[in-house]
């Protein structure tokens, strides 16, 4: 009954947005005040309709109702409940169904945090983002539709992936959508301005708060999968370079570039087209990301439920919709005049170059992630393009942008003076650099990696701190009582440096040691002695354990018991392996459990992970500099709103 | 969305411990070999980290040609010459695949030629222009944004 209502939820939330992508336009067009006025309580009778139909899904998880095939293809009744209710978007239909959710849900909050946007823009924002929801609804009502009941319904389930059931799936995927998603309002804004034939620093103004909101998410997102990975995989592997993930990472480095070209726009009145086509073209790529993961065209560690005619069906989405949005840019691209003047060095031009490096690498990433495709259809080779390639061909980028940020960032508006900037972070660069050489001397004979790493991380970061200085007038004091914006920016540009650090860190200092361990027969690795003193099995839930107990020793004290562990999931007829991790501050310690040898002892695998943490820890810092600058009181979304609700002026 | 199902359904064990070789320089060198090149059957993975059987075979393979003598780049021309440049991760700057290898300076080069002669346009651009919003405008401007008031 409860499925059957959220499906008939769906289909009447289908309808909704269809009625909201037609009537406020045509209102907005013939300035129909009553036809603009359809779209904000549309807009919220979406979101509802759809969040009741996701809350009936996770309803028939949780209960566990098998007469529901999804249910019964992805759910088990001996699964703990948090798998049950992680598991309602593990699968492809229920994750589709979040995807929705969350678009509507950004519908939903343009209209309730909207009320200052002028109201032909904001109907037609609104209009724009349910036009997205009108194809996503299609969608899943045609191609995959969660609510398929079965004729017989089976005793129990057949269980969700074991790789699947972690915390992971719980935080990853949604946020993940949320920032993916939530570039659909850039690009309802973008295709709105068009449309309005209107780009000012108004608009600027109102685009960025959506556009970082969803580059937080994106960021913790990719986090927080890539730290899933690490610790799930058995290798510690952080990054793969594979088709799924430069699928989110392609619209992270357009947001990023998007959040600082709109910043031109808002301060200089400059780069306005080129910001319009940027937030086509990063939700574009959400699109081809959804594309990817969901049509089986490319080979991925991360597959889906993949199926060509699903595919076909996003690929006309994204057809219609960043092609009608490019069509309609270059139609209007040339009423958008700049008007600021600013000369060649100037902090505009510096962010011109950080937008050019993050396209640019942005269309690396795409290039190679899409070579093995094109090399077949028009080379006829079969080849791959793996993380060599990539290491290669991207990392050089993120250099030179590391290298520019910190003097760029604090070049002056309109007419900069090189030598000036550079002359005032003179101490922080003699810093990085000797620090850099510094480790290099350290480190014999090892890649030049480690060394690059840390004078770029510490440029970044003594950078920021610097910048933060000089704007609180060189007065420590006045440093607490600077902006959010200020902060923002030194916490999330700082948050890059330590995540620099961290992954040239871990690539060039990392140990690794394979070997047979037999029980009692302590042996080292690096600064560390291990020992394996037990193997037991354990009953978990719905699995049979493994479990080692490993003793982790350094300079003869035992800091940890390590329980490295290997699952199997008689349900799923699947093997798992659980790293164990001893976290510290400068290093982790990673072991991982394989199979009994013949004359006794166990494979064991154990690395020593150097700066492991710092790579999150930077995203984390990243995410947060983009909170801080959200909640600046200048981009507050609703500071705007409630002071006209103050002042009360109806301007319908 | 990056669900990690796929082949890593298969827990990690990728180098087992009596394939090594006993002199580290060689092991080394096959360590090196084995990441840049695919596992076949598996998704987007090297052999040195998958734990497919036939990623085995290829890894003891690479040892079996290091110990027979061979250099790094006979032991994959080995390798390539029986399974195809699909084994490659790192793509070789042969025929069409410059067009890989230059995509990304190319575009830079692109990019930065518009972008510099996007600056000089506004470095030479009549200050004049500044003055294009009226003060109806700015008035406007002010209220939207909610500054100074």
């Amino acid at each position: 009954m409860i499925t059957e209502l959220g499906h008939f939820a769906l289909i009447l939330a289908f309808l909704v947005a269809i009625v909201q992508s037609i009537v406020p336009l045509i209102g907005a067009h013939k300035h129909w005040y009553g036809w603009m006025a359809v779209a904000e309580p549309a807009a919220k009778m979406q979101f509802l309709l759809t969040g009741f139909s996701f809350a009936a899904l996770t309803y028939a998880f949780v209960t566990s109702d098998f007469s529901l095939r999804l249910v019964w293809l992805n759910s088990h009744s001996a699964k703990p409940m948090i798998y049950k209710i992680s598991g309602v978007w593990g699968n492809h239909e229920g994750s589709m169904l979040l995807w929705v959710l969350i678009l509507t849900l950004f519908g939903a909050c343009a209209a309730w945090f909207g009320g200052n946007l002028p109201p032909t823009l904001r109907a037609r924002v609104l209009a724009v983002q349910s036009s997205v929801s009108v194809a996503f609804f299609a969608f899943i009502l045609f191609t995959s539709n969660p609510f398929l009941r079965l004729a017989v319904p089976p005793f129990d389930g057949q269980d969700l992936n074991p790789l699947l059931q972690d915390p992971g799936l719980a935080f990853h995927p949604p946020f993940l959508y949320l920032g993916y998603v939530g570039l659909s309002m850039a690009f309802s804004f973008a295709v709105a301005a068009l449309l309005e034939g209107r780009v000012d620093a108004a608009w600027a103004r109102w685009v960025r708060p959506w556009t970082l909101a969803a580059w937080v998410f994106l960021t913790i997102g990719i986090g927080l999968g890539s730290w899933w990975a690490y610790y799930e995989l058995g290798w510690g592997g952080f990054w793969f370079w594979d088709p799924v993930e430069n699928a989110s990472f392609m619209p992270w480095l357009l947001a990023a570039a998007l959040l600082h070209s709109a910043i031109v726009v808002e301060k200089r009145e400059s780069l306005k087209s080129w910001t319009i086509l940027l937030a086509i073209l990063a939700f574009g790529f959400s699109l081809i990301g959804t594309f990817i993961v969901r049509s089986g065209l490319l080979t991925s560690v991360h597959a889906f439920a993949n199926d060509p005619e699903r595919g076909v069906f996003i690929l006309m989405i994204f057809g219609f919709f960043t092609g009608g949005a490019l069509i309609l840019f270059a139609a209007r691209a040339s009423t958008m005049e700049a008007k600021g003047v600013f000369s060649v060095v100037s902090r505009e031009s510096a962010l011109v170059s950080n937008n050019v490096l993050l396209a640019v690498s942005c269309f690396v990433v795409f290039v190679g992630t899409l070579w093995p495709m094109f090399a077949e259809m028009f080379f006829d080779r079969k080849l791959s393009v793996g993380a060599p390639f990539f290491n290669m061909a991207f990392t050089p980028f993120m250099v030179v942008l590391g290298l520019i940020l910190p003097v760029g960032s604090t070049l002056a508006w309109k007419r900069g003076k090189l030598g000036r900037a550079a002359y005032q972070m003179r101490y922080v660069f003699a810093l990085a650099v000797s620090l850099g050489l510094l480790v290099w001397v350290m480190q014999t004979g090892r890649s030049l990696m480690g060394p690059i790493g840390l004078f770029l991380g510490s440029w970044l970061v003594f950078g920021s701190m610097l910048d933060l200085w000089m704007r609180a007038g060189r007065t420590w004091s006045r440093i607490p009582r600077l902006p959010r914006a200020d902060w923002g920016k030194a916490v999330a540009h700082g948050g890059l440096g330590v995540t620099m650090f961290g992954i040239a860190g871990l690539m060039a200092w990392q140990l690794e040691d394979i070997r047979v361990a037999k029980m009692g027969e302590p042996f080292t690795v690096g600064a560390f002695e291990l020992e394996l003193q037990d193997v037991q099995r354990v009953q978990g839930p719905n699995y049979l354990s493994t479990m080692g107990f490993v003793a982790l020793r350094t300079n003869g004290e035992q800091i940890a018991v390590l329980n490295p562990e290997k699952r199997n999931y008689p349900v799923a007829q699947m093997p798992t392996t659980e790293a164990a991790i001893d976290y510290r501050f400068l290093r982790d310690v990673y072991v991982v459990i394989g199979d009994p040898q013949e004359g006794g002892g166990w494979t064991l695998r154990t690395y020593v992970k150097p700066l492991a943490n710092w790579i999150w820890a930077g995203t984390l810092l990243m995410a947060l500099g983009g909170t801080l600058s959200l909640t600046d009181r200048r981009f507050r979304v609703a500071a705007g709103a409630r002071r006209r609700r103050e002042t009360a002026v109806p301007a319908e | 969305m990056a669900l990690l199902v796929g082949l890593l359904a298969m827990p990690a064990f990728a180098v087992q411990p009596d394939e090594m070789l006993s002199d580290p320089a060689l092991e080394n060198r096959a360590r090196e070999l084995s990441r840049g090149l695919r596992c076949l059957v598996c998704k987007n993975e090297s052999i040195d980290e998958s734990n497919a059987s036939l990623a085995r075979d290829l890894r003891i393979l690479v040892r079996d040609r290091l110990t027979a003598g061979d250099s790094d780049d006979e032991a994959i021309e080995f390798i390539v010459a029986r399974y195809g440049e699909f084994v490659l991760l790192r793509p070789t700057v042969t025929g069409s695949n410059w067009l890989l290898w230059a995509a990304g300076p190319l575009m830079l080069l692109l990019a930065g030629g518009i972008g510099l002669s996007y600056l000089r346009g506004r470095a030479a651009a009549p200050e004049s222009d500044i003055a294009a919003l009226s003060d109806a405008e700015k008035t406007r401007l002010a209220e939207v944004l909610g500054d100074k008031r």
